[in-house]
């Protein structure tokens, strides 16, 4: 009896199952397929084989036959690309450098957007568009042509700056020690702070409005109202702009590129990792250590998104 | 959306802060606001000026006028390559954000609309990769296209571009939320195929969400400086960002090339700005939507 009222069980489940596959339709399951598989396709060749290829190349070496004579020919050597970038101090140097700098420029960017967010959300509307707008103008350039406005700028021979600086007697220098980090900093700061200021602005509209009613009826001034109700109710959002922020800056290469030609001193060609593989790659020719270093940033890269992911995640739910 | 709260803001937010706050406020945002400008400004007046004003006069204000001949400059150098830069440019952009709205929303609508196996691992990649700048497979990607004798073709930079993981993450947001079941339902029964429902139903009803993604795209296309260096070697095929960096490069031979870089430069803004400018509807909300990444 109990193995008859067993299969009638899987009936009465498989019906429901049915259905809810009808709703999308059986043939229009494989179709839905079809409708991804142009990304899929790309997706393959554009992410899954680069990253094989540029595994399967890292495992190898050039080595010239001969005694450093002779034509060089690539030889399979193992994990020995890996073990020579994990001994490589200059490539850790440069994710350090840029992870530190990285993370205190953006601690200041994101301040001064709060800070601007934050007052725009005090003045009048009409101010507002006003301000906003001009705010947003480094956001329309691309980020390449502010790079070259600030090399005139930061040059010892073009700049208004250094200009002005010298008729009043005063001779410093943009680069050399802390200031490269500070010019460099200035760079990004710049392009970033409309931008950031507009998402905090978006974040600060969401708010109830009856949040701070209540602490303005009570005569609460405005700075105290912004601080102790506003920020700590949209930390969330900075917290997460900060953190993907973070990982863009890991990738830092074209500023820094560019800043090289006022700066050759005070920013190497190994400034960062992606400049140091870009000079590994092309100027010393040696892709395999560079496939290998591109390998490694990827991986601390993701690393440094599934932490942040995981962190936001708990904070959100 | 925004007009509303920000109509809402403004007789709360200007109701009854003191005379001092308001200046206080005030001057804070006029120093930013002049920091913000400062840079272009120089842009500005430096495009006007010739080689040596540029050295001699100050940065921040006019001398004599020479844009017109610094333009000329810029236009007439090597054969009009800037013209052609510029062309590149507003192709690579406008065909790759094409391409990767399409290939988007398509994606997106199957994830979003249809039971298939392995969905959800499949938009778990997606999201995976979304959070991965585009920058870290540049170097791979130039190792598989020069062994397939890509590089240095349009192809190398468009098919990149094509693929953007982020883009389908906000096609299935928009296939979910503005196609409605029912509609494709009813177009069944009324005996359309599953294409024809995707062409004239459903992208049509999520034209928005393609225009965001369409503008997110050609805004991050036309700022790409990193993909083009590593896959373009000939200076006819470079995007204006490269051709301006190559211009850089050549300004440490000869200082002749600064003026160029700097009317370059102001000219190399322009369509980009009138882009923006033209959906700027769009990319509120767009802003908003790249930020969720």
């Amino acid at each position: 009896m109990s193995t008859l009222t067993r299969p009638p069980r899987v009936a009465t489940d498989s019906p429901v199952r049915r259905t809810s596959a009808r709703r999308t339709g059986k043939r229009g399951a494989y179709k839905g397929v079809l409708f991804t598989l142009p990304f899929l396709i790309g997706f393959l060749a554009t992410y899954v084989a680069p990253i094989a290829y540029a595994f399967s190349e890292s495992l190898h070496e050039k080595k010239s036959s001969g005694i450093g004579f002779g034509p060089t020919k690539v030889v399979y050597t193992g994990f020995s690309n890996f073990a020579a970038i994990f001994a490589d101090g200059t490539f850790w140097t440069g994710m350090l450098r840029t992870l530190l700098f990285g993370a205190a420029q953006i601690v200041v960017m994101l301040g001064i957007s709060l800070l601007l967010a934050l007052l725009l959300d005090g003045v009048a509307a009409r101010a507002v568009r006003f301000f906003r707008a001009a705010l947003l103008v480094p956001y329309v350039i691309p980020a390449v042509v502010s790079t070259l406005m600030w090399l005139f700028l930061y040059s010892p021979t073009a700049s208004p700056i250094l200009d002005v600086a010298d008729r009043a007697g005063a001779h410093f220098d943009f680069f050399g020690g802390l200031n490269t980090y500070l010019s460099l900093g200035n760079v990004l700061t710049w392009q970033g702070i409309g931008f950031n200021m507009i998402l905090i602005s978006a974040s600060l509209q969401a708010l109830p409005r009856e949040l701070y009613e209540a602490a303005r009826l009570d005569g609460a001034r405005e700075w105290r109202i912004a601080w102790s109700v506003k920020v700590p109710n949209i930390t969330g959002i900075l917290v997460l702009t900060g953190m993907f922020s973070l990982i863009g800056r890991l990738q830092l290469f074209a500023e820094p590129l560019f800043l090289r030609y006022v700066a050759p001193e005070s920013i190497n060609t190994d400034f960062t990792p992606m400049m140091e593989i870009f000079d590994r790659a092309f100027k010393a020719g040696d892709y395999q250590y560079a496939a290998a270093e591109s390998l490694v940033l990827a991986v601390v890269t993701g690393l440094l998104a599934f932490v942040f992911y995981r962190v936001t995640n708990r904070k959100m739910s | 959306m925004s007009s509303v709260t920000k109509a809402a803001a403004a007789p709360g937010g200007g109701a009854r802060p003191t005379r001092r706050a308001v200046a206080l406020t005030t001057s804070l945002l006029v120093v930013f606001l002049l920091y913000s400008l400062a840079p272009t400004w120089f842009l500005l007046v430096a495009s006007t000026k010739n080689q040596t004003d540029l050295y001699s006069t100050f940065g921040l204000w006019f001398s004599s006028n020479h844009l017109a001949d610094n333009f000329q400059a810029v236009w007439s150098y090597h054969d009009g390559v800037f013209g052609r830069w510029i062309w590149n440019s507003v192709l690579y952009s406008t065909v790759g954000a094409a391409g990767s709205t399409l290939i988007s929303l398509a994606a997106g609508y199957g994830l979003a609309k249809f039971a298939f196996r392995g969905r959800g691992a499949l938009f778990a990649v997606i999201v995976g990769a979304s959070l991965l700048p585009s920058t870290l497979l540049a170097f791979p990607l130039y190792l598989v296209f020069a062994k397939i004798g890509l590089t240095n073709t349009v192809w190398a930079v468009l098919i990149p571009y094509f693929i953007n993981p982020f883009g389908v993450y906000l096609g299935k947001v928009y296939a979910d939320s503005s196609v409605p079941n029912e509609l494709m339902e009813a177009a069944r029964i009324d005996g359309a195929g599953e294409a024809r429902i995707f062409v004239s139903v459903a992208l049509r009803l999520m034209s928005t969400g393609g225009i965001t993604i369409f503008m997110l795209d050609f805004i991050n296309i036309w700022n790409n400086f990193f993909l083009p260096l590593f896959m373009l070697n000939g200076e006819r095929t470079f995007p204006v960002t490269l051709g301006l960096f190559s211009w850089v490069q050549q300004a440490q031979a000869s200082r002749d090339m600064n003026t160029l870089v700097l009317s370059g430069s102001l000219l190399s803004i322009i369509p980009l700005a009138v882009f923006m400018f033209a959906l700027q509807r769009y990319w509120r909300s767009g802003i908003l939507m790249g930020s969720l990444k």
